[in-house]
């Protein structure tokens, strides 16, 4: 049995009594009762699918965004006359812009980032009723409430590019479209007209902490199957009885790095590092247009961005101003 | 609701498959190997990179011509020949021998078609070659000041390579990069959201962005801002917005596409708005994005009233010339290859 743990992929489904969770206080829903288990959802996660809770902030969430996606649906399809086949093909390209300065953050009309605004307030709507509902299921389970925070700092960071900084900048043409390409190309220009974000030192940190996430993970995924068949599974438990496998485990890091962290502090590790990118994001984002107008020349004014040589001989002058 | 493993790992694999086929269907991808050139200091990224293969197609699609012998001169000059040329009001001072060698060579040049209404029939009446009623006479006199134009005044951008007729027209009456504002495919319109002028496929360069489709009308206007970018580290009063810089952002893309060469070849991309890090092509490109705006306002912009419907965008707007109009896909037309130099007529300031 343990030995299959060695595998890259799960190999272990257990199939045992549907699980219906502890019992629940006075005031919530009752679960619905419909469970069903899956050998495919197996393969990648439990077995059993359900019991899924809804309850009334549930079905408002799903609700603020199901109008959010069908706006910004039904305007992309009228972008292409209601027709289908080119809704299809160009699906990448369609979008729905914010709108224009001159509107400020006084409602637009419709055809001008109206729908955008109606839009983006359905789909906040949405989010928040999200996060209470990942913050109340919480609860209701007797958990702790560290998912929901760690949503509250993805919603964070959508929230200044959508709302917070358009909101100090004075109108919501700053504010980031709706759309597949649109969104990309908002985020080059973006770049671009603030002097390359590359040398927002806030920008540098989100950066550290979404590849430091990524690396991060892959040690401690990997680290706890290649100690599971003595016993590296029980993680939570060596938290403060060590055993043979978080022994090893710890020993190898320090043979091949000089330090380990612990069953505990690994995990608290994974969850700032996944926080603290659209945290300090967020700030950057916050930051640009508002206190900072043009990056590359605030980090020439600190020192941080170094000078190359150039052909002292012939100098590159803006004709603009040599005329 | 159970779905038996079968299916669904059918359904999964189906998907797989299809997304699969359709990346390399969406992405136009080049295979290796490319060919890089450093441009600028080490380390800084500043490479040309090109695909020899599709440079090679871009060799043959850009023939360069072969200029017609030189001819002795008559002794005489047009302006002074009443009998036989009359309404000559550009190339007056050209001696008779030069007139026909260029006359000639404007045909092979804008209309070297068969037909009736091609070759010298294409501007002239052939019953009365000075008269002016075919509008493209009046239009092919305005262009032969416009090339005068251009070689003398806008050395900046053309130096001494300068350029004819078939710069831009190879072969064509109406070249084949041209612009006209674009008011892109039909909505829905009501009160369905504008695209804002961006946000369709086939249209924006590059072809994998949803940039504005038509900078050209806005910021080839005389005096429109073109710079976007901060010039200062803290904000300075109200800066161009990200909309504008994207606008901006597709037409420097139009540049790159236009000359077949990216972003560094005129900038350093750590900081596109400096001057002082960019290399001498930007200059050269500044020059040309002025000279583009003197043609399209003051030369083809000025021919409103003489083109026919037909001649004329959706918009009702004359066709203009942008970088690619001239470029052809090449950083300098046809290969630097100066077609100029063998018709010095057309370098030498209008009467």
């Amino acid at each position: 049995m343990m030995i299959e743990y060695q595998n890259l992929f799960t190999r272990v489904q257990v199939h045992g009594p549907n699980d219906l969770g502890v019992p629940m206080k006075p005031g919530n829903w009752p679960r619905e009762k419909g469970i069903t288990t899956n050998w495919l959802m197996g393969t990648i996660g439990d077995a059993q699918l359900g019991p899924i809770y809804l309850g009334a902030i549930g079905i408002m969430s799903l609700l603020c965004g199901f109008i959010a996606i069908e706006i910004i649906g039904l305007n992309m399809f009228a972008s292409v006359n209601w027709n289908p086949i080119q809704f299809v093909r160009q699906f990448f390209w369609l979008g729905l812009e914010p709108p224009p300065a001159k509107y400020g953050l006084s409602l637009a009309p419709l055809r001008e980032g109206g729908w955008w605004q109606i839009a983006g307030f359905f789909l906040t709507a949405s989010i928040l009723l999200w996060w209470v509902r990942t913050y109340r299921r919480a609860r209701a389970l007797g958990m702790g409430t560290h998912i929901a925070w760690a949503f509250a700092a993805a919603i964070w960071l959508y929230l200044v590019l959508g709302f917070i900084r358009p909101l100090i900048m004075g109108n919501f043409s700053e504010a980031v479209p709706f759309g597949i390409f649109p969104h990309l190309d908002w985020t080059a220009a973006f770049s671009i007209r603030y002097g390359n974000l590359f040398y927002n030192p806030f920008h540098m940190l989100s950066i550290v902490f979404l590849y430091g996430s990524a690396l991060l993970f892959a040690m401690h995924g990997a680290t706890i199957l290649s100690v599971s068949r003595l016993g590296g599974e029980r993680e939570i438990e060596q938290i403060i009885d060590r055993g043979t496998a978080s022994e090893r485990a710890a020993l190898f890091w320090r043979w091949t790095m000089g330090f380990n962290a612990t069953m505990e502090s690994i995990h608290r590790w994974a969850w700032w590092m996944a926080v603290l990118c659209p945290l300090v994001g967020g700030i950057g984002i916050l930051l640009t247009g508002t206190v900072v107008d043009n990056w590359y020349l605030w980090s020439v004014k600190h020192g941080v961005a170094p000078m190359y040589p150039f052909d002292l001989t012939a100098p590159i002058v803006d004709p603009a101003t040599a005329q | 609701m159970k779905l038996s493993a079968t299916t669904l790992t059918a359904s999964l694999l189906v998907s797989v498959i299809a997304i699969l086929l359709a990346i390399p269907m969406m992405l136009q991808w080049e295979r290796p190997p490319m060919d890089s050139t450093q441009l600028g200091f080490r380390g800084l990224g500043m490479e040309q990179i090109t695909n020899p293969r599709l440079a090679e197609k871009l060799k043959a699609a850009n023939p360069l011509p072969t200029p017609d012998d030189p001819v002795p001169d008559d002794g005489v000059l047009v302006k002074n020949d009443h009998e036989n040329y009359k309404n000559v009001q550009v190339l007056g001072d050209l001696d008779t021998a030069q007139f026909n060698r260029l006359m000639g060579a404007i045909t092979v040049w804008v209309a070297p078609q068969d037909g009736d209404n091609a070759s010298c029939a294409y501007c002239h009446n052939i019953e009365n070659m000075a008269s002016d009623e075919k509008y493209t006479k009046v239009v092919a006199r305005r262009m032969l000041q416009m090339t005068r134009a251009i070689n003398t005044q806008h050395k900046s951008h053309v130096a001494e390579t300068g350029v004819t007729c078939y710069t831009c027209h190879r072969g064509q009456p109406v070249p084949a990069n041209v612009w006209s504002t674009n008011p892109g495919p039909k909505q829905a319109g009501g009160f369905a959201a504008s695209r804002d002028g961006q946000n369709v496929a086939g249209q924006s360069v590059p072809a994998y962005a949803s940039l504005p489709y038509d900078p050209f009308t806005t910021l080839l206007k005389p005096d429109a801002r073109i710079r976007v970018v901060a010039t200062t580290a803290l904000p300075e009063g109200t800066g161009a917005d990200v909309k504008a810089t994207e606008k901006t952002y597709a037409l420097m893309m139009h540049m790159s596409s236009a000359l077949g060469v990216n972003c560094t070849f005129c900038h350093n991309t750590r900081q596109f708005a400096s001057w002082q890090q960019s290399r001498p092509q930007r200059v050269t490109a500044w020059h040309g994005i002025q000279m583009v705006r003197d043609i399209d306002t003051n030369y083809l912009g000025s021919l409103t009233d003489v083109f026919p419907a037909n001649r004329k965008g959706p918009e009702g707007d004359v066709y203009k010339v942008n970088c690619a109009t001239c470029h052809h896909g090449v950083n300098k037309p046809l290969y630097g290859f100066s077609m100029a130099k063998s018709y010095p007529e057309l370098s030498v300031p209008n009467p």
